[in-house]
């Protein structure tokens, strides 16, 4: 899977209470959730995001609460792909989970500009290139193990596969 | 202090932690080791009426007609409830109609729950030795009964609900020994923050958090579940305390199934080793907006207050409440505070009724409040305005946690939050008694 779009770029430690605040949890709706993202930490960001963009991320991506709404959120604002230094565990579980596209990357990607710069990201590489100035980051590619969730497009459906092998 | 053989882990040479043994004898193996994928068995899945929902949607996609174990699921609807909208009702419905199709035996109706993590260890639900995974992030608060507990999100739930499976990566462990005797108006709440302040939000991420120590001995059933709860908060994928007398003491009532419980190796690999002298440790607190902005109180004293809060997952059990109508008995709140108790079950609130805290805290100039996690994820039942400052026994103080963008949380035991409502600023326990 490949992916180009504009970059957003985001600190350490960004919690899912500011990816999506609880007081929009009464919907599981990606579209609804989406209206709200980020809107804690950036309130304009809802309105500047828009579908193909590459979130960037620090340390912890996703801390705090399990709420899988905060990749649904970002899941339903378009966003093609999220790339941290290193997210949180169930963040990241969930994101697998449900089919978001993450990476995580532990190079210095302090040099990317926010709602400017543009990337492409490889997945099967592991590679994010700044389209600008060519620059590529190694990444980390999956596990294999996690590679067929992915490519059976999240838990659901590799379960069923499982439990189902026929079908 | 730190020290540990890290550079080893993942070696087969060593003995096991608890959760190395939980997880190999639950997924059928010999042996595991950090860094191996796991699909074990599960023994209870858990889900609350704000992650139940999504779950309940991905596991009509699977197209089954039952649940793996009707027996082994929970749903508890603590957050949102009672009912704060008609969307939150919406929720808690499809939560209530997914229990009885499924004829789900552990569903807890308004009246009679709790908030969720209070609410199992207390209903014996929660046996040493398990693997409890729950659509909760505090679903890591079992490990205060030795049992190897971690939050997950929605699908996980899902997917568990149908096969009574998940996968896990065998975490590394850190261990954490508190020296010393606890200090007056110092309990697992301090403890816990502190070592979050040590160790950051991050300190243990993916890891396990092994809490021992002459300490941690002394440490009540209600004062161990704090700790392991606030583990998520370093971001640990669990936390726990090696079973000993104060959890058989604690199980003895509750459980009518046998258990086993397992214990970590003489010669088991941590990753890193934490040493405390705690002997002189004073109530912590932690500064918005993140768990591990934490100081000693004597650092956040005359911080003015317009609300505090004691309840949560993290501290609304009866110990909880006893400490602070202690503090609070036959005194005022301040009046420039509005200060909320929420006694975390059905069954704490009724003794405290019996032991006559509620009394306390309705003479006091409090609000009692039934079961709900509501404030603390700034749900409903305490929001707060634009500018307003919260001294919490709650778990999180994000930016926007418990209301407006711009109000703030700070976070503390119970026994400084009773004292601070008091004072009507955060202060030191003794200042009011």
């Amino acid at each position: 899977m490949i992916f180009e779009g504009k970059a957003w770029v985001f600190g350490d430690n960004i919690d899912t209470d500011a990816i999506i605040a609880a007081r929009y949890l009464s919907t599981s709706e990606p579209a609804e959730l989406a209206k709200h993202l980020m809107e804690d930490i950036k309130p304009d960001f809802p309105g500047l995001v828009s579908p193909g963009d590459i979130l960037v991320g620090g340390e912890n991506f996703g801390c705090g609460s399990s709420r899988e709404h905060a990749p649904l959120a970002i899941k339903g604002a378009g966003v093609s792909c999220v790339i941290a230094r290193i997210f949180a565990r169930i963040f990241y579980r969930n994101a697998i989970n449900i089919g978001l596209p993450i990476m995580e990357c532990h190079e210095d990607l302090a040099g990317i500009e926010s709602g400017s710069d543009r990337l492409r990201v490889d997945l099967e590489q592991g590679t994010i290139t700044q389209l600008q100035t060519g620059h590529v980051y190694k990444a980390e590619p999956f596990p294999p193990f996690m590679q067929e969730i992915i490519n059976r497009g999240g838990l659901v459906e590799y379960v069923k596969a499982r439990v189902n092998p026929a079908g | 202090m730190s020290t540990g053989n890290g550079s080893e882990i993942g070696s087969t040479e060593f003995g096991s932690t608890m959760v190395e043994k939980i997880l190999a004898a639950k997924a059928g193996k010999e042996k595991v080791v950090p860094g191996n994928l796991v699909n074990t068995k599960i023994d209870l899945a858990l889900g609350n009426d704000i992650t139940a929902p999504v779950a309940i949607k991905e596991f009509g996609r699977f197209e089954v007609d039952e649940v793996f174990d009707p027996e082994k699921i929970v749903l508890v609807p603590d957050h949102f409830t009672p009912n704060k909208d008609i969307a939150s009702a919406e929720q808690a419905l499809l939560i209530r109609n997914f229990a009885e199709k499924y004829k789900i035996k552990h569903y807890y109706e308004i009246g009679r729950m709790g908030i969720e993590h209070a609410l199992l260890p207390e209903q014996g639900l929660i046996r040493p030795g398990e693997v409890i995974i729950g659509a909760d992030s505090h679903t890591c608060t079992y490990g205060a009964l030795g049992a190897f507990a971690t939050g997950v999100g929605s699908t996980d739930l899902a997917a568990a609900m149908v096969i009574g499976e998940a996968w896990f990566k065998v975490p590394a462990t850190m261990r954490f020994e508190y020296r010393g005797s606890l200090p007056e108006w110092v309990g697992g709440k301090d403890l816990i923050l502190f070592t979050i302040g040590q160790i950051g939000v991050s300190g243990a991420r993916y890891r396990a958090m092994e809490f021992a120590g002459t300490a941690i001995s002394q440490l009540s059933m209600d004062g161990r579940l704090t700790m392991a709860n606030m583990a998520i908060e370093a971001g640990g994928k669990c936390g726990y305390i090696q079973p000993d007398q104060v959890t058989f003491d604690y199980l003895k009532d509750r459980m009518t199934v046998p258990y086993e419980a397992v214990y970590s190796d003489q010669d088991a690999l941590y990753e890193q080793v934490f040493e405390y002298d705690i002997s002189r440790l004073e109530p912590q607190i932690a500064f918005p907006p993140s768990p591990d902005n934490v100081y000693p109180v004597s650092e956040a004293k005359g911080i003015d207050l317009q609300q505090v809060v004691i309840g949560s997952c993290t501290n609304g059990r009866i110990e909880d409440l006893r400490i602070a109508a202690a503090v609070i008995k036959k005194k005022k709140v301040h009046p420039g505070v509005r200060m909320l108790v929420i006694p975390a079950t059905q069954q704490i609130y009724r003794q405290a009724l019996e032991e006559g805290l509620l009394s306390i805290f309705v003479d006091a100039e409090a609000a009692v409040s039934t079961p709900t996690c509501g404030p603390c994820l700034g749900g409903h039942m305490g929001i707060l305005a634009r500018g307003e400052k919260a001294l919490a026994t709650t778990n999180r103080n994000f930016v926007g946690r418990m209301g407006h963008p711009e109000s703030e949380v700070y976070l503390s035991g119970p026994a400084v939050a009773a004292a601070s409502a008091v004072a009507g600023k955060i202060v030191h326990p003794e200042e009011v008694i």
